[in-house]
């Protein structure tokens, strides 16, 4: 994409993350001089409102453009605008070990559909319930592609490690 | 029709504090047709049945150096639904004055008989300022917490709410637009 990459690690722990990410935007102010953070919100006020409080609190614009969308509609516009995504991690019942490496596609979506009316999974995986990685979209100047993969699965969580090329 | 007012400077905060307001009336049935405040003139104004201004983002304060722009307020007899900053420009064109309160997240608010709200909620909140309505003699608050969650005006069918009905309380427009208003 030609876009700067800040990479700013946290170790993951509730409400420590968060001044882990205000950390990250206050570099990326100073370093880049950035006046607004677009985040990919769409239900989640947990998300929303700690990143529109740490961007109130560094006095920058904060967006959410898809913001109560229809999130079986976000995922056809996905599809029509040619994002190639894969799962890369599941870790809410009934999602297994077979979900890893699925293709966001209308098939997913036929899929997905049931488990959201029956157990409430987020089609979108707002909720963590799957991790994407994204391969291509019409932002990319290049594709990727999976060279490799290794499957990890501790109880009800696993994940797809990939390499990409 | 449902006439839709965009309060916000920047073009990307439509799909944050528009659309979703769309969505619902589209999803109600309901005719709805959205332009920036800088474009209401007369004529939008006479083909619409009710108002809705849409709130902005926490940084977002060109409209109010643009105050003058919500003037028609005071001359409107069609129903009007102020939320967030569109309850600010209500208030503002009774000399209502900003109140600085940073509110974000969810709370705990009550309500009696406003729009179908009757009892304690959730509401989201996106708020630096709010107007103190309890000292405008034209308003009556219809919350009971300290800064005014809920107005509407004593003659008129002007109507204001701080929070944001858009994330838990969907119906609340559907309310406003209405015939009983309920």
């Amino acid at each position: 994409m030609g876009i700067s990459l800040l990479v700013h690690e946290t170790k993951g722990e509730e409400e420590i993350e968060l001044l882990d990410l205000e950390e990250a935007i206050k570099r990326a102010k100073a370093q880049y001089g950035i006046e607004g953070i677009i985040t990919g919100a769409i239900e989640s006020t947990y998300q929303a409102s700690r990143i529109q409080k740490i961007c109130n609190t560094l006095d920058i614009e904060c967006f959410n453009p898809l913001w109560q969308k229809d999130q079986f509609k976000l995922l056809e516009d996905l599809i029509q605008n040619k994002f190639e995504v894969v799962i890369v991690a599941a870790a809410a019942y009934p999602l297994d070990a077979s979900w890893l490496g699925k293709k966001m596609d209308l098939e997913f979506i036929r899929q997905i559909k049931p488990l959201h009316e029956k157990y409430r999974i987020n089609p979108a995986g707002e909720g963590g319930e799957f991790e994407t990685f994204v391969l291509d979209c019409p932002m990319f100047k290049n594709g990727l592609k999976i060279l490799n993969t290794r499957i990890v699965s501790i109880d009800n969580n696993h994940r797809m490690e990939v390499t990409v090329g | 029709m449902i006439l839709v007012v965009n309060v916000c400077f920047e073009k990307l905060h439509y799909f944050e504090f528009v659309k979703p307001i769309e969505d619902i009336l589209r999803n109600g049935g309901l005719e709805y047709s959205t332009i920036h405040y800088i474009q209401v003139s007369e004529k939008y104004l006479a083909l619409a049945d009710r108002i809705i201004i849409c709130g902005t983002s926490l940084k977002d304060d060109d409209f109010l150096k643009k105050i003058e722009e919500f003037s028609w307020i005071n001359n409107i007899i069609k129903p009007v639904l102020g939320i967030c900053a569109g309850m600010h420009v209500i208030g503002l064109q009774f000399e209502g004055e900003l109140e600085n309160e940073t509110e974000i997240g969810f709370y705990e608010e009550s309500f009696s008989s406003f729009l179908g709200l009757n009892d304690s909620e959730q509401v989201y909140h996106l708020h630096n300022n709010y107007i103190d309505f309890f000292h405008l003699n034209e308003f009556e608050v219809f919350s009971k917490g300290r800064i005014p969650q809920a107005v509407k005006h004593r003659d008129k069918e002007l109507y204001g709410i701080l929070f944001h009905p858009e994330v838990r309380q969907k119906s609340l427009i559907l309310n406003f637009c209405s015939k009983n208003n309920l």
